[in-house]
C-alpha cells in the first residue's frame, strides 16, 4: 500500500506581497511515509505545511491532498482539513475547554459523532499519548509537554489520513522534548503518514523515510536519511547540517 | 483579579472626605430650605409609589412605580434585543466578506455619530408608522385570550401600553445595539488568530469555529464592558420619555407637574434609577467572579 500518494505538490509558488516565499515546490508523500523537513529559519518550512491544510493559500502550482485539489474552487476546505491533522509549535489548545473536551470538539462538531462515542475515542487517544489521567483538567493546568501531547491527541481523534507537525518540540523545555518525541515515534511506528518540520535530527534518523532540506523558499535536497546525513549533495545542506549537528 | 477584597480600613483621609460630603449636603439643604424658601413635603411621595385601590381592596403601583416597572421591562427587553443585534453585527464586523463588514460598519458609524435624541425622533417616526402596524401587536392584544393577556401583561406591562413599550424597546435596542456591536467586535478580535487556525485544522466550519471556539472565549472578555453598557442602557432609557414611552422619567414629569413637588419627585426618581443600576452592577460583578472561579 506504500504507493498511494496522499499529498502531492507540483510547482507550488507563493508570495507574501512582493516576497517570494515558496519557489517551485515539488513534494510527494505516499501513504505510511514519514517526511522530515528541515532548513534554516525563514526558509518557508511552516508556509509549506500550512499550505497543505490551506491555512495559507498558494498562488501557483497544484496541491492535491487525498485526491482533492486545493484551489479557490475547493468547495469544502473543512472536509479536506478533517483528513489532515496539524500540530503547532505553540500547541494552540482551546483554553476554555477541558482536555477531553478539546479532543471531543472535532469528532462531535465536525464529524457529527455522538458525545459518548467521541468520549471513548478521546480517552483511547489520551491513553496513547500517555495522559489519560489529565482528561478533566484545563490546558492551563498542564505542562508544555503535556499540552503538546493533548494537541497530538486532539488531532488524532479526527483519525486523519496525514499528520502535519510544525516544530512540535521547539517551544518546550528540554526535559519535556523526549516525552513528545516518544509519542511521535510511536505514532510513526503505527503507520501514520507524517510530515514533520523539526530540527530534532535524532528523531529524524529514527523515523524518517525521506529528508527534505529547504533554503530560501526552495527545496534544495530530498534524500533518504542515511544518505542525507552521511553524504549530502548540496553545499548548503552540508553547511546546515554541520551547524545543527555540532551541538 | 482587580482590587483585593476584604473589610475596608478607614484612614483619617476617609473621615475628612466624609465630613466634607456631609457639609456639602447640609449646605445645599440649607440653601434650598431657607434661601429658596422651598417647603419640603415628602408626604406626597408614597402615594405616588403605591396607592390603596378601593375597588380591588389592595395596594397597587401608582405612577412612579408603574414607571419604574416599565423602565425595568424596557431595559430588560432592550438588553436582550441589543445583545442579539450586537452579536450578529459584531460577528459581521469581523467577517472576511466585504458586504457584511460594510453593512455593520455603516450601522455603527451612523449611530455613533448622530445624537441619540435626534436618532430616536427619526427612528420613532419610522417605527410607529411602519414597523408597529407590520408586527400587528394591537390585533394580537385585542384578540388574545385572558391567559395570553396575563402573560403579555407580565412580560410587557399593561395591555393598552404594549405597543408603546415595544416601540421604546426597538428604539433603545437599535441605539444601544451599535455599542454592543463594537464591544462584541473587540471581544472577537481579542482572541488570537492561532485559535482560529487550531479550530479550522480540526475541520470545523467557520460558523462552528465561531460558535464553539471564538465566542465562548470572547464572552468572558466581553462581560465587564457589556455590564457597563447595560447599566448605561438603563440610564439612557430615560430619553425615550421624549417619544411618549410611559417609563419612569415620563411619568415623573407628569407627577412633578401635577403635584408641584419638583425636588421630592426627582430625588425619588434618582433614587429609583440608582437602585436599579446599582443592583445590576452588583449582579454583573457577582457573575464575573463566578465565571472567574469556573476557570
Ligand atoms: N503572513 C506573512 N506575511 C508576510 N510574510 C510572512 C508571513 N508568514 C511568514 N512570512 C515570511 O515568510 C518567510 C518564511 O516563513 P516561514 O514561517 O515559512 O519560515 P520557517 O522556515 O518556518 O522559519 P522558522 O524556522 O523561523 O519557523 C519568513 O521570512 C517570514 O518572515
Ligand atoms: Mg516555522
Amino acid at each position: 500500500m506504500k504507493d498511494n500518494v496522499v499529498i502531492e505538490l507540483e510547482g507550488v509558488n507563493k508570495w507574501f506581497g512582493d516576497f517570494h516565499v515558496l519557489k517551485d515546490i515539488d513534494l510527494k508523500v505516499r501513504e505510511r511515509e514519514r517526511v522530515v523537513v528541515c532548513g534554516p529559519s525563514g526558509s518557508g518550512k511552516s508556509t509549506v505545511i500550512r499550505c497543505i491544510n490551506r491555512l495559507e493559500e498558494h498562488q501557483e502550482g497544484r496541491i492535491v491532498v487525498d485526491g482533492q485539489e486545493l484551489d479557490d474552487d475547493t468547495r469544502n476546505v473543512a472536509a479536506v482539513r478533517r483528513e489532515v491533522g496539524m500540530v503547532f509549535q505553540q500547541f494552540n489548545l482551546f483554553p476554555h475547554l477541558t482536555v477531553i473536551e478539546n479532543c471531543m470538539l472535532g469528532p462531535t462538531r465536525a464529524r457529527g459523532m455522538s458525545k459518548a462515542e467521541a468520549r471513548d475515542r478521546a480517552m483511547e487517544y489520551l491513553a496513547r499519548v500517555r495522559i489519560p489521567e489529565q482528561a478533566e483538567k484545563y490546558p492551563g493546568q498542564l505542562s508544555g509537554g503535556q499540552q503538546q501531547r493533548v494537541a497530538i491527541a486532539r488531532s488524532l481523534c479526527m483519525q486523519p489520513k496525514v499528520m502535519l507537525f510544525d516544530e512540535p518540540t521547539s517551544a518546550l523545555d528540554p526535559e519535556m522534548i523526549k516525552e513528545v518525541l516518544d509519542v511521535m515515534i510511536d505514532l510513526a511506528q503505527s503507520g501514520m503518514t507524517m510530515i514533520v518540520v523539526t530540527h530534532e535530527m535524532g528523531f529524524a534518523r529514527t523515523v524518517a523515510d525521506q529528508m527534505v532540506f529547504m533554503d530560501e523558499g526552495r527545496i534544495v535536497e530530498t534524500a533518504p536519511p542515511e544518505r542525507f546525513f552521511a553524504n549530502p549533495e548540496s553545499e548548503r545542506t552540508k553547511l546546515f547540517l554541520s551547524q545543527i549537528l555540532s551541538h | 483579579m482587580t482590587a483585593r477584597r476584604g473589610t475596608p480600613r478607614l484612614g483619617w483621609m476617609d473621615y475628612v472626605v466624609f465630613a466634607i460630603l456631609i457639609a456639602a449636603v447640609a449646605y445645599v439643604w440649607y440653601r434650598v430650605d431657607s434661601v429658596l424658601e422651598y417647603r419640603w413635603d415628602w408626604a406626597v411621595i408614597p402615594h405616588y409609589l403605591y396607592r390603596w385601590d378601593e375597588e380591588q381592596q389592595r395596594w397597587v403601583a401608582n405612577l412612579l412605580m408603574q414607571g419604574l416597572y416599565t423602565t425595568i421591562r424596557l431595559a430588560l427587553w432592550s438588553i436582550v434585543l441589543a445583545a442579539l443585534i450586537g452579536v450578529v453585527f459584531g460577528i459581521m464586523r469581523t467577517s472576511r466578506r466585504l458586504f457584511p463588514r460594510l453593512l455593520s460598519r455603516v450601522y455603527v458609524e451612523l449611530i455613533r455619530n448622530v445624537p441619540p435624541l435626534v436618532f430616536i425622533f427619526i427612528f420613532y417616526f419610522f417605527i410607529s408608522s411602519q414597523i408597529m402596524p407590520l408586527l400587528g401587536i394591537e390585533e394580537l392584544v385585542r384578540s388574545a385570550s385572558p391567559e395570553t393577556l396575563a402573560w403579555l401583561e407580565f412580560l410587557f406591562g399593561p395591555p393598552k401600553l404594549i405597543s408603546n413599550v415595544i416601540s421604546g424597546v426597538i428604539c433603545l435596542a437599535m441605539f444601544e445595539g451599535a455599542y454592543v456591536t463594537e464591544i462584541v467586535r473587540a471581544g472577537i478580535q481579542s482572541i488570537p488568530k492561532t485559535q482560529t487556525e487550531a479550530g479550522l485544522s480540526i475541520g470545523l466550519s467557520r460558523l462552528k469555529l465561531m460558535r464553539y471556539v471564538i465566542l465562548p472565549q470572547a464572552v468572558q472578555r466581553v462581560v465587564p464592558p457589556l455590564a457597563g453598557q447595560f447599566i448605561t442602557l438603563v440610564k439612557d432609557s430615560s430619553i425615550v420619555s421624549l417619544i411618549s414611552i410611559q417609563e419612569l422619567t415620563f411619568l415623573a414629569i407628569e407627577t412633578a407637574v401635577s403635584t408641584t413637588r419638583v425636588f421630592e419627585v426627582w430625588i425619588t426618581v434618582a433614587g429609583l434609577y440608582f437602585c436599579v443600576c446599582y443592583f445590576c452592577a452588583l449582579l454583573f460583578d457577582w457573575m464575573e467572579r463566578r465565571m472567574a472561579v469556573d476557570r
